[in-house]
């Protein structure tokens, strides 16, 4: 048997590990900002200290001024903001669909919904390039180089997930209000719109979260269909400060910095519903 | 399960799950032909949309691509394109690269794999065993480290790892290291940052689940007589099981399509190409090799391994008893 005291040790020894691989995942991060802050000599110094006596901001101004990155941050935000609400109202209806009637094939449509987020993304730029530049021919807006582009394809590839995690929240919803707004009188798209939906918002929220991801992280598109620097997003934007010789790493940190601090934000605020969400997507 | 399904067939699906008694009032009032689409297909219609040209005609055309000649000359339009049949992938699966990269692939995936889920699973295991502030403390680690965009993650781990300025020299004394050099020392520092940003998922998933399990079913299996060796093996593995097989499979099917970090960490797939992981592979072949049939083909095949998996992913899903 386990004594008392053996008991208050092995917790204690748990409780320190727990500390110490908190401090290491966080780690990176820190280091990120905190280089981001530090003034040049310390960064490219050959005995780099985890601390600064002298944050300047010295590398954000470099980042948004000179290499243009509130540009590119702004092209950024317009893609994932129209990704995260037009996915968020496609799937809606689409959970709707799949958790509220039965229908013949609804099952296939649920498979190729699975099945869909298998699918190796990165190999379909080589179809999407060509496919992106014909459009380009009839609709300059959503050709080559355009934010347009972009939009569609990261609202196609966020889709899929979307939906399935989505239709564990509607599952979840007891069907008796909608039954009792329909007694009521109240016609389909009432009751999907003033009943479903503001039931259904905190789902929404968190598919929402991957939504952004999706669209905000793309690295692979933005870099295969946006050939001129202007329309660029921030992730392929990334790799100007990468030079053959010498990194300018405290730019380097500055722009990932600046990349990373929305999704962090949007992660805080719908965490909670981020952990019942994946529950509810996957267990149903 | 399969008497709603023939319920809901009897009347062609138009009605909810569990119509309350008949067909709701309303819902036929309109005619014409658009009244006799059925409503889940007006709710799918948007997705299909979007999905069918943009998701749907890509992947055709990425087969159909694998079956032409089509490099440089025909992308520009100057040369007609030319059926080939199956030429690409006899090209593919003859050239010996093809299967070095699917092997260190194979092997990067199934190493980033089970490193994720031991740290993942640990972590979700030690969470339970600690006090309120070190829970927090580790949760809100791995929220970061998961909210870290993949580009981002890539080009912190890349500085700290600096040759000349990097942290992890100079704590381990080691300046003027190349950590990217060796290759299986650079398809380790990928997998580094690959288990940082994915173990959290992990973590988090499984400690819900731990959490999800009754107390009353510890208590029981406690009174009668079984250790903690026995509750683990018989009572929360059993219960974890679908949450398990759901992180082993989503890890497998990350790990394997890998494409920001080794691209960017290892500047487009190492030294000579000694870093490729198969969607690098794909990528260059078509975009820097100009080969967009070759590169389509090793796309299909991809495709075609992950489809695999997702398979095995479906059956145990049902297998497991859920409904889909």
């Amino acid at each position: 048997m386990i004594s008392k005291r053996d008991n208050r040790v092995l917790r204690q020894g748990a409780n320190t590990v727990a500390v110490v691989l908190a401090l290491l995942t966080v780690f990176p991060l820190y280091w990120m900002v905190l280089s981001a802050l530090k003034p040049k000599g310390e960064i490219t110094s050959a005995h780099p200290r985890p601390w600064t006596f002298a944050p300047t901001l010295e590398n954000f101004r470099n980042a948004l001024g000179v290499s243009g990155f509130g540009r590119y941050f702004l092209n950024s935000l317009a893609v994932a903001v129209v990704v995260v609400v037009v996915s968020a109202a496609i799937a809606f209806l689409a959970a709707v669909a799949l958790s509220r009637f039965k229908f013949r094939f609804r099952t296939t449509i649920l498979i190729m919904f699975l099945v869909a987020q298998m699918v190796p993304v990165e190999a379909l730029t080589i179809p999407l390039f060509f496919l992106v530049r014909d459009i380009g021919s009839v609709a300059p807006g959503f050709g080559l180089s355009s934010l347009g582009s972009l939009m569609l394809v990261n609202l196609a590839f966020s889709l899929p997930f979307a939906v399935w995690m989505l239709r564990g929240f509607v599952a979840a919803v007891p069907e008796s209000l909608e039954e009792a707004a329909r007694i009521d009188g109240a016609s389909r798209f009432t009751i999907l719109w003033r009943i479903l939906f503001p039931l259904v918002a905190p789902g929404l929220a968190a598919t929402s979260v991957f939504s952004f991801i999706t669209a905000w992280n793309d690295f692979v598109f933005a870099k295969t269909l946006i050939l001129d620097t202007d329309h660029q997003t921030l992730p392929a934007a990334l790799m100007v400060f990468f030079k053959p010789d010498e990194n300018d790493w405290g730019g380097i940190m500055a722009a990932s910095t600046l990349m990373t601090v929305p999704v962090l934000v949007f992660f805080v605020l719908v965490q909670r519903h981020m952990v019942s969400g994946l529950g509810g997507a996957v267990k149903d | 399960m399969p008497a709603t399904t023939v319920t809901a067939r009897a009347d062609q699906g138009d009605s909810p799950v569990r119509p309350a008694g008949g067909a709701p009032a309303g819902a036929r009032r309109r005619t014409g032909p658009l009244a006799r689409i059925p409503v889940p297909l007006w709710l799918l219609l948007p997705a299909a949309l979007v999905l069918i040209p943009l998701f749907g005609y890509p992947l055709y055309q990425l087969g159909l691509l694998s079956v032409l000649k089509f490099g440089q000359p025909q992308a520009s339009g100057g040369v007609p394109t030319e059926f080939v049949g199956l030429s690409n992938y006899t090209d593919v699966l003859g050239d010996e690269q093809f299967w070095t990269v699917l092997g260190q692939t194979l092997a990067f995936a199934a190493f980033c794999v089970l490193t994720t889920l031991a740290v993942g699973a640990t972590c979700a295991v030690l969470l339970t065993r600690v006090g309120k502030w070190p829970r927090l403390m580790l949760m809100f680690g791995a929220l970061g480290a998961w909210a870290a965009p993949a580009m981002t993650g890539s080009t912190v781990w890349m500085f700290l790892l600096d040759t000349n300025s990097g942290l992890v020299n100079e704590v381990l004394g080691t300046q003027g290291h190349n950590w990217m050099y060796d290759k299986w020392s650079a398809f380790a520092m990928v997998a580094v940052v690959v288990v940082w940003h994915s173990f959290p998922f992990v973590m988090i998933t499984l400690y819900a689940g731990i959490q999800a399990i009754p107390d009353s079913v510890l208590e029981a299996a406690r009174l009668d007589g079984a250790g903690t060796v026995t509750i683990f093996r018989r009572i929360m593995l059993p219960m974890l099981r679908p949450l398990l097989v759901i992180v082993v499979i989503q890890s497998v099917i990350w790990d394997f399509k890998v494409f920001t970090q080794i691209y960017v960490m290892t500047g487009g797939g190492g030294i000579a190409g000694q870093n490729l992981v198969l969607n690098v592979y794909a990528y260059q072949k078509a975009f820097v090799a100009e080969n967009y049939s070759l590169g389509a083909a090793i796309g299909v095949l991809m495709t075609l391994i992950l489809l695999g998996v997702t398979a095995i992913y479906i059956r145990s899903l049902r297998r497991s008893g859920e409904e889909l």
